[in-house]
């Protein structure tokens, strides 16, 4: 049953992420690999699109891994699913929210978990990096270290770096460039 | 059930029209919950912000249980965090919809191979400022160091590591504030 699955694998996803949208990066791809519902290469579209839209990271990829699974329906569950356990959690801490926050055992949990999950969503990104960047499978055929990097995606990468540490644009402004870019070295047959 | 409409209502006007969630979304917050509507006051929004971030979930979900509940209990988380997710939920199906049947088309497949690596550029942009906040001493930098390269190279759930994060950093706080003393 698809849309049991769904909603209880991002029940799960919902109670372990920590700290906004992206943390729930490495727990989507954990569930890409498992499952086989979708790919990493899907993973990033995903991303892209989440960030370009209205609405919470988080929520926008539980909805669309949703749909991509199971349609409309998987849609709403995935994303049902994904509050469920704030609604607990959040309900029940909201009834002593200024003591929770000053306590030595919450303090200590953030301590550890704000690290883990900055190692996390690197390692996800490193994920992201072998289907967009990196070329591993050419470079172990090859042996040739010019094959390991894809010499546009490495210009094109630290050109969005530049434009977003000098002007701090909203994501969809790199989105859109980058899909330009793409077009454009396509028309080109670079790619 | 006005006051439940209203929750929904207001939160359906925080999810949709907010880009990137997190701090972006805290001006709309401020102007629904606070000067439209007289849920909570400045302080009190500030507090649900911080141990929205502090809990496991989105944010601004969180953020929507903690207002939902002071003003109508349970009920009223629940329609204030079904506000705030049913704009995603339509716009998302909507874009996910067209983008399939587009998918095949060469043209989108390089937008898209562009569109990764831009991907990856606001990724490691949000690495960046987290790595500051996050590793601040030899603790959560060895926390940090351990657990992405196992979870680079080794095929463990990413829950083991939270919980052992949780766990560990416990213990070690603990144990500095009794050193400290």
């Amino acid at each position: 049953m698809i849309f049991l699955e769904l909603f209880l694998e991002f029940l799960k996803v919902g109670l372990f992420t920590v700290g906004g949208g992206l943390a729930s990066l490495p727990f989507l791809e954990d569930m890409a690999e498992k499952t086989g519902w979708f790919t990493t290469a899907q993973l990033a579209d995903m991303i892209a699109i989440s960030e370009s839209t209205p609405g919470p990271i988080g929520i926008n990829m539980a909805t669309y891994v949703g749909f991509t699974t199971a349609g409309v329906g998987g849609a709403v569950l995935a994303s049902l699913g994904f509050i469920v356990p704030a609604l607990i959690i959040a309900g029940t801490v909201s009834r002593f929210l200024k003591k929770f926050s000053e306590n030595k055992f919450v303090k200590g949990a953030f301590y550890g978990l704000r690290a883990v999950s900055v190692a996390l969503i690197c390692s996800a990104l490193v994920s992201v990096l072998k289907i967009s960047i990196i070329n591993i499978p050419l470079f172990a055929e090859t042996g040739n270290f010019l094959d390991l990097v894809s010499i546009p995606g490495i210009i094109l990468g630290i050109g969005c770096w530049c434009v977003l540490k000098k002007w701090n644009p909203h994501p969809i402004v790199i989105l859109g460039g980058s899909a330009v870019f793409g077009i454009v070295l396509g028309f080109l047959g670079i790619i | 059930m006005k006051e439940l409409i209203g929750l929904f209502l207001a939160f359906a006007r925080i999810g949709g029209l907010t880009f990137g969630g997190g701090y972006a979304m805290l001006p709309m917050l401020q102007r629904e919950v606070v000067e439209k509507n007289g849920w909570a006051t400045e302080e009190e929004l500030m507090d649900y912000y911080a141990v929205g971030q502090c809990i496991p979930g989105v944010i601004a979900v969180n953020t929507a249980v903690f207002v939902g509940t002071k003003v109508k209990g349970f009920l009223g988380a629940v329609a204030a965090s079904l506000g705030v997710i049913t704009p995603s939920i339509l716009i998302i199906i909507t874009i996910a919809a067209f983008i399939r049947s587009f998918s095949e088309l060469p043209i989108v497949q390089n937008a898209f191979s562009g569109i990764r690596v831009g991907v990856c550029v606001l990724i490691l942009s949000s690495v960046v400022k987290l790595f500051k906040k996050a590793v601040v001493d030899k603790f959560t930098f060895g926390l940090f160091a351990v657990v992405f390269g196992l979870s680079v190279f080794v095929d463990i759930s990413p829950i083991i590591f939270v919980i052992i994060a949780a766990v560990g950093g416990i213990i070690v706080h603990l144990l500095k504030g009794g050193a400290a003393k």
